[in-house]
């Protein structure tokens, strides 16, 4: 069975032009090994989602993605990450602007202590990607509007924006991810910290938002990965063990722990 | 394959030792109500020790502000006594010029003596003389002579003038020198206390506000003797220790917090900070003479040099405070700013500065509030040294408050010993006021995430 298991996890990974791709990617922190030779591709305008038990590994993946592992002491890291077929990891990309490339979105909605207005336009600003004030606005409004926000917040724009309920502060921190234009975005376990119905919204909206952005999503829900996924990896203690279509991992898994984990015989 | 394995036979142990636990519990057996019970006591007494340390300490508290303020508070009301004077326009000013240099020249001494013996006209001999003249203070010339400088009309009047008085008088006029005791263990003798006795019978004895107090410096007089020289040395010297320690504290801070990485050489950097926070102060002391006024020829007794004394001694508190202010920033707010692509800079000066900005403040007024109340390291760069000018800047010889009060607290005479404790009141106003400015700013950049 663990040959099954092993020609599942090097077979799957390729597909044709990927968005961004991770090859042999192996991460230390200080001694001890968190992921083991991943090998993953995230296509282009889909969403794609990282499921597996607790401590498998698949947030520390997700933060490879944009670099913000380097913020943390003791970790190593070996492999390759790609964007848009160039290495991320390479000594002359510029972390800033890799960042500003591939937006994340964390487990608790983490606004600045600022005005809704200033937290969606601190990204533009910090960037220079606008040079009115009307511009500005205008980015701002559209963030919103994509982030299904606009409509609930437009009267009070000035008002502070940890005023808002936890679900309108997760749907803030998307729009103001998605108010620098990136190409990815990275969702940490986005509605972990939300009710159903805070939930449902942003699940839509990550739907609305597939067909402009590509997007990695980790979620222990897998209600959640089904309904929002195209594609779904499995993560088992720091290895993928299992990548595919999102239907076929969750009707036909090929491995025996995917099966287990899906079915809830184990996580 | 194997994960699978184990993870079942965990499960599999879990469920032994939930099976043993499982004992019904009797929750109204008398066990258990002892138990609360004895749960409550604690708590109460808990309490009892909790109000009861407060109250020591409001107590002390009380006992410090009563001692201080009883003895103190006469020090703001002088002793003055009314005198006719004669400004006779032979010994102001001879020729009639009305020229103000010469007006300035004319000895004023003289006309207070002539007054004085005016009203007491059987004082011949040359000692009683003497003791005569202390009734006024020797700074008393000083006021007529101004008097006379803005009002030249008053040459060649007669007028009922109040004159500043000496020390020992004031201290009778306060009750501080008892009449009843022997002559020879008083300051002042039995003439003297008739001469008191008949000019406050005529009514020309007179406690007034002493302005003085707060506008002028050190003297050797007392009644002369102000506060305000010792104030503005401070301020110079909190300026320099503000503007040095306030910018290398909080970068320092800012950069073992945030960027520092967690080797061998950064920790010895924090265990040394920490234990320069607990150096005595006269250690800086020495340090300052050594570094400031022997091999950099500093001018000595600056507020210069006492700020940059000062500055050393302060660093370690606003380097650990601000430690603290900024690792108290969530780290969620660093991970968004970064996450958008701000450079780890524009993340701390953006959010997480402002952020732990009341920390970093209530730490430095801390720490200024400390270096306030300083002594010991001044001492040994020389601000003990006795200044009678009011500074005009940070170059120019100066004396802080405590170093003042430690002056007065030392001096010989009578009229000091309050001069001490309204000093000390002054010094207790001035950290009220940076501690009640603390907790303005706490309250004022604080913000809710």
């Amino acid at each position: 069975m663990a040959a099954v298991s092993q020609s599942a996890m090097t077979a799957e990974p390729s597909v044709a032009s990927p968005k961004m791709t991770a090859r042999d990617l192996n991460l230390f922190y200080s001694d001890n090994q968190a992921l083991f030779d991943v090998n993953l591709d995230i296509v282009e305008r889909q969403v794609t989602a990282l499921i597996g038990p607790s401590g498998c590994g698949k947030s520390t993946f997700l933060r490879c993605l944009n670099r913000m592992n380097d913020t943390i002491d003791g970790v190593t890291i070996n492999g390759k990450v790609t964007l848009d077929n160039r290495d991320i990891y390479d000594k002359h990309i510029d972390v800033v602007q890799l960042r500003a490339r591939i937006g994340m979105v964390f487990q608790k909605p983490n606004p600045f202590p600022k005005s809704i207005y200033d937290n969606v336009a601190y990204g533009p600003r910090i960037h220079g990607l606008v040079n009115s004030r009307d511009e500005l606005d205008e980015i701002v409004m559209t963030s919103l509007e994509r982030a299904g926000l606009l409509k609930e917040v437009k009267d009070r724009l000035q008002s502070p924006a940890t005023g808002l309920s936890g679900g309108q502060q997760q749907r803030l921190c998307i729009a103001r991810a998605v108010a620098v234009s990136p190409e990815v975005i990275l969702m940490d376990e986005p509605c972990s910290a939300l009710d159903p119905i805070a939930t449902a919204k942003v699940e839509e909206l990550i739907d609305e938002l597939r067909s402009n952005y590509t997007i990695v999503i980790v979620t222990h829900s897998m209600q959640q990965a089904a309904r929002v996924s195209q594609r779904t990896a499995f993560f088992h203690l720091g290895k993928l063990v299992e990548v595919g279509e999102t239907d076929q991992i969750f009707t036909n898994p090929k491995d025996e722990r995917t099966k287990g984990y899906i079915t809830g015989r184990f996580g | 394959m194997t994960d699978m394995a184990s993870l079942m036979e965990d499960r599999a142990a879990a469920k032994v030792i939930s099976d043993k636990v499982q004992k019904p519990v009797d929750w109204d057996s008398p066990k258990i109500a002892r138990n609360i019970k004895k749960r409550y006591a604690a708590e109460r007494r808990f309490k009892i020790y909790g109000l009861s340390a407060i109250g020591v300490a409001l107590l002390a508290l009380f006992v410090l502000a009563f001692s201080i303020g009883s003895k103190g508070y006469t020090a703001f009301f002088q002793t003055y006594v009314q005198l006719e004077i004669n400004f006779d326009p032979a010994e102001i000013d001879p020729n009639g010029t009305g020229d103000p240099a010469v007006i300035g020249k004319a000895n004023f001494d003289d006309l207070i003596k002539k007054a004085l013996l005016a009203r007491f006209p059987d004082v011949t001999d040359r000692r009683d003389k003497r003791d005569l003249y202390g009734v006024v203070s020797g700074g008393a010339s000083y006021d007529l002579r101004e008097r006379v400088m803005e009002n030249p009309n008053l040459i060649g009047q007669t007028r009922k003038i109040w004159l500043i008085s000496g020390d020992d008088f004031d201290m009778l006029n306060k009750g501080y020198i008892d009449a009843n005791v022997d002559e020879g263990s008083r300051r002042l003798n039995d003439k003297e206390i008739g001469w008191y006795d008949a000019l406050v019978s005529d009514g020309a004895v007179e406690k007034k506000f002493h302005s003085r107090f707060f506008t002028s410096g050190d003297s050797r007089e007392p009644e002369l003797a102000g506060i305000w020289g010792a104030a503005v040395g401070s301020f110079y010297t909190l300026l320099v220790t503000l503007f040095l320690s306030f910018p290398i504290g909080v970068l320092a801070a800012v950069y073992l917090e945030e960027f520092a990485p967690k080797n061998r050489f950064t920790t010895i950097v924090e265990v040394n900070i920490n234990n320069l926070a607990a150096v005595p102060s006269i250690v800086f002391g020495l340090l300052g003479l050594e570094v400031y006024l022997n091999v950099m020829h500093l001018p000595r007794s600056a507020p210069v040099v006492g700020g940059l004394t000062l500055a050393l001694m302060t660093l370690p508190t606003i380097i650990i405070a601000s430690r603290a202010a900024i690792k108290a920033v969530p780290p969620s707010i660093r991970q968004a700013a970064l996450g958008l692509g701000a450079s780890p800079v524009q993340t701390v000066t953006h959010h997480v500065l402002p952020l732990a900005m009341p920390g970093i403040l209530t730490g430095t007024i801390i720490g200024m509030a400390q270096a306030l109340g300083e002594t010991a390291p001044l001492l040994m760069i020389g601000m003990v040294a006795f200044i009678v000018d009011i500074p005009g800047g940070a170059l120019d010889p100066a004396t802080v408050l405590p170093v003042q009060i430690y002056l007065w607290a030392d001096s010989p005479e009578r009229a000091f010993v309050e001069k001490t404790s309204a000093a000390i009141m002054v010094l207790l106003a001035f950290l009220i006021l940076m501690n009640g400015l603390a907790v303005y700013l706490r309250k004022k950049f604080e913000r809710k995430w």
